[in-house]
């Protein structure tokens, strides 16, 4: 696992650097402050899409949570003049209960995660847009909420707070999922839920326990995007953020036959994304074929990864034989 | 009677050292039923598959209308009219009955489109189901029929290939009277009809009506023949028996205690309409012995807590407990070392070390993180108390024997304290090496105190480790065995219903 993320690592180094070779503005501080920034709103709920991955399921609703919760957010704190600690509270309180349906959907009814969360993404999108009777929710003319704005969009040291965040949260999860008795069930679960569940493991708790992860995560990053966008559209905002979620935690080494996948992978996979959209920005290729590199570059290295792989797999097969014979 | 049209020649067929059939002489004519007997394990299967042309004979030669072959295909083996009728039925439950029959071999119109008439289909279908006197049409979908239709449905789809000779495997192993008795009769009729059937079967009432004569195999050889006015019940078992028995039997260091785990009017999901009673006492190996789906798979995951009794109670230590998942199981120290190894038993792709801490992980961990030298040094101390065979504990489960897979089970039930240890065949497809320490370390559990309760289909095993058996028929125990009454024709009349008094 190690020696796959240290391969991300080495993918990175080399678009960076000849990103920056053809065009030096991609070391400047402003730009490397505002890739960061996108790494640290992007990379939250990747890290929540990873562990349900990683149980081998899927939760496509990503950026329909965005959506909804970042509305009702901006509503409660302006429209209602909510305390927003409270607000935020009620915001993390909501992640719980939808992740906590979606897998009890999953596990008690035995229904596929990709349906359950497909109908979550379009029934938590419609509910954004009848909301604000699709308008767009936003902080008025001279609204300010300066702590919430600091917390959210300022930066320390040059470094934007929701990248702070990003870390404080992965060190967190790393250490849930690598060093944790509920990290090892995880990964039990996604490898052999049969023989998970033969140990006495209570793998239905565990599923559950993965979507609620995500969806609290998701939660945290709805509020980030919220402050950092200020105005949501919510028939837009957010769309296609799940596939974001999803392609940085495959890049990350995550199998979607679950039962792989490390934080440090999936975080590095964010960054390898939020890259190469600044790369065509930097580099003045259209902005349209935007989603084409990108999908191009998922696709070459997961592929390159697995012919490697195999490689490797032969040739120390090669080597157990020698000695044997 | 005309000739035979099938022979099978001084057949063998060895398996990396084991001989699984040797010396097999065999002919089938047109127009009988044939029986064709013998315990789990003595080569009908492997015959079978030779006769289908899934496997090559190591020796010998096969014989179809005269001509000599040292092998067949599979197609081959269809070509020449054989068709199988599978325990496990082939069947696809998403179609009708007619697509079934003549799946792949679909009549076509429209050229090039390859369109399939469907018309035609059902009209041909039709005078197969007529033949066979079926109860359901051609347009009747596979997923609304019951086991016994289905099986009616493959034998239609065996006529469709104008076959000679029907081999049925266990066919009436999930149906009723009835439709065993109806079965017996389609069965009647394929003869009438000249066509030829190989009948296996544990249930030897329906020998003695069905068939023309039994062949009996033993350790892969036919030990004997009973022609039409010789097959009996006590013929059969007679030749099914007489292996000589290793003597594996090691006493226990002292006499059994009180009743450690006692089941009493339990219901299995696989027979709800039967009830199981028995106990394990403290210190013993209660043998559980029975043909395969005598229910015993079933009662071992039901006592687990995989699946939940229907009815019926547990005592454990003179309390009545709950199991209602495996978690529960566990914590009362009832432990399950499950029959499907690879499925069940070990994650095959994490190490030996996870593996043998993934059920006692909180013991390896505090404050909900895991220590990873304590589960070191644990797997360590149970490779070296179990002997397993490997590098370190950090190798993958892929890369073990499957005796050695097997000791990995049981080292994750014995770093925490058993009180009952249920063993669902633990020694199948381990090799001879790793059986005896395995029965070892069985004796030196029961010895510390243990109740073991072990399920083995292999009645060399159950006689030479148990000291007691229980012996299992469909979904009911049949008899109790003491080790002074252990016979393989003790334990084979009560495996197929009968009692020993």
């Amino acid at each position: 696992m190690f020696k796959k993320d240290l391969g991300l690592l080495l993918l990175i180094l080399v678009v960076g650097t000849v990103v920056a070779v053809i065009n030096p503005l991609f070391l400047s501080a402003i730009n490397l402050g505002n890739t960061a920034n996108l790494v640290g709103l992007f990379g939250i709920f990747a890290i929540g899409q990873a562990f349900v991955i990683i149980t081998g399921g899927i939760e496509l609703s990503v950026g329909s949570i965005i959506a909804l919760l970042g509305v009702l957010f901006v509503d409660l704190i302006v429209g209602h003049e909510m305390a927003w600690p409270l607000a935020l509270v009620l915001m993390l309180a909501l992640g719980v209960l939808i992740g906590l349906i979606h897998g009890l959907l999953i596990t008690r009814m035995h229904m596929q995660p990709f349906i359950v969360t497909l109908c979550g993404l379009l029934i938590y999108r419609g509910a954004a847009r009848f909301y604000t009777q699709d308008g767009t929710a936003g902080f008025g003319f001279g609204v300010s909420f300066p702590q919430l704005e600091w917390l959210a969009t300022g930066r320390s040291l040059g470094v934007p707070h929701s990248f702070i965040a990003l870390i404080i949260i992965a060190c967190l999860m790393w250490v849930v999922l690598h060093r944790s008795v509920f990290g090892r069930y995880l990964y039990a679960v996604g490898k052999n839920e049969e023989a998970a569940r033969y140990s006495g493991i209570r793998t239905n708790r565990v599923i559950i326990a993965a979507y609620i992860i995500s969806a609290v995560l998701t939660a945290i990053s709805a509020i980030f995007f919220a402050m950092y966008t200020r105005s949501i559209s919510p028939s837009s905002h957010g769309n296609f953020y799940e596939l974001y979620a999803i392609a940085a935690a495959v890049l990350g080494g995550c199998s979607l036959r679950g039962g792989e996948g490390s934080i440090v992978g999936v975080v590095l996979g964010t960054v390898l994304l939020q890259v190469l959209q600044n790369l065509v920005n930097l580099l003045g290729i259209p902005s349209s074929l935007n989603f084409a590199v990108m999908g191009s570059v998922i696709l070459i290295g997961v592929l390159a990864d697995q012919q490697f792989a195999e490689y490797r797999k032969r040739k120390s097969e090669a080597a157990g034989k020698i000695p044997a014979s | 009677m005309a000739g035979a049209f099938f022979r099978m020649i001084d057949i063998a067929k060895s398996y990396a050292g084991v001989q699984a059939v040797q010396g097999v002489n065999f002919s089938v004519y047109p127009g009988e039923v044939i029986g064709l007997v013998g315990e789990n394990g003595a080569g009908k299967s492997t015959l079978m598959k030779i006769i289908g042309g899934v496997i090559e004979p190591s020796s010998g030669s096969l014989e179809i209308d005269g001509v000599q072959r040292k092998s067949l295909t599979v197609r081959e083996s269809m070509g020449a009219g054989i068709a199988f009728v599978h325990q496990e039925l082939n069947l696809f439950d998403n179609l009708d009955v007619a697509s079934n029959v003549y799946i792949g071999r679909e009549p076509l119109y429209g050229g090039p489109f390859r369109l399939v008439d469907r018309k035609k289909l059902r009209a041909d279908v039709q005078p197969l189901l007529e033949r066979l006197g079926v109860d359901f049409t051609p347009e009747t979908m596979v997923s609304d029929m019951s086991i016994a239709q289905r099986q009616l449905l493959e034998i239609a789809k065996a006529l469709s290939l104008n076959s000679r000779l029907v081999i049925m495997d266990e066919p009436t192993s999930s149906l009723t009277l009835i439709e065993t008795d109806r079965l017996l009769n389609v069965v009647a009729g394929l003869k009438a009809s000249g066509v030829s059937v190989i009948f296996i079967s544990h249930r030897l009432n329906e020998l003695t009506k069905c068939a023309d004569r039994v062949v009996v195999l033993r350790d892969g050889r036919v030990v004997g023949e009973l022609g039409k006015g010789e097959i009996s019940h006590a013929a059969m078992i007679r030749l099914m028996i007489g292996r000589d028995l290793k003597a594996l039997y090691v006493p226990p260091a002292a006499r059994p205690g009180e009743a450690v785990l006692s089941v009493s009017d339990a219901r299995t999901t696989a027979y709800p309409t039967q009830t199981v009673s028995l106990s394990v006492r403290q210190g013993e190996i209660l043998g559980l012995a029975g043909l395969v789906g005598a229910g015993r798979t079933e009662l071992a995951r039901a006592l687990f807590g995989i699946d939940t009794l229907i009815a019926g109670s547990l005592i454990l230590n003179g309390k009545t407990v709950e199991v209602g998942s495996p978690r529960q199981a566990i914590a009362q120290g009832i432990f399950l070392v499950p029959e499907d190894r690879k499925r069940c038993g070990l994650l095959l792709d994490i190490s030996i070390a996870e593996n043998i801490a993934l059920p006692n992980m909180k013991a390896c961990a505090s404050t909900g993180l895991v220590n990873e030298e304590v589960v070191a040094a644990n797997a360590e101390r149970q490779k070296k108390r179990l002997h397993i065979r490997a590098a370190s504990v950090n190798q993958e489960g892929n890369s073990l024997s499957g005796g050695n897979q097997q000791k990995v089970v049981l080292a994750k039930w014995l770093a925490m304290n058993p009180r009952v240890l249920i063993c669902d065949e633990p020694t199948r497809g381990v090799d001879v090496g790793a059986k005896s320490e395995l029965y070892e370390m069985l004796r030196g559990l029961a010895d510390a105190g243990v109740a073991i309760l072990m399920i083995s289909s292999d009645m060399e095993e159950v006689i030479g480790v148990s000291d007691r058996i229980a012996v299992m028929h469909e979904g009911m125990i049949s008899g109790f065995l003491e080790r002074a009454e252990f016979s393989e024709h003790n334990v084979l009349r009560l495996a197929v219903g009968e009692s020993i008094h």
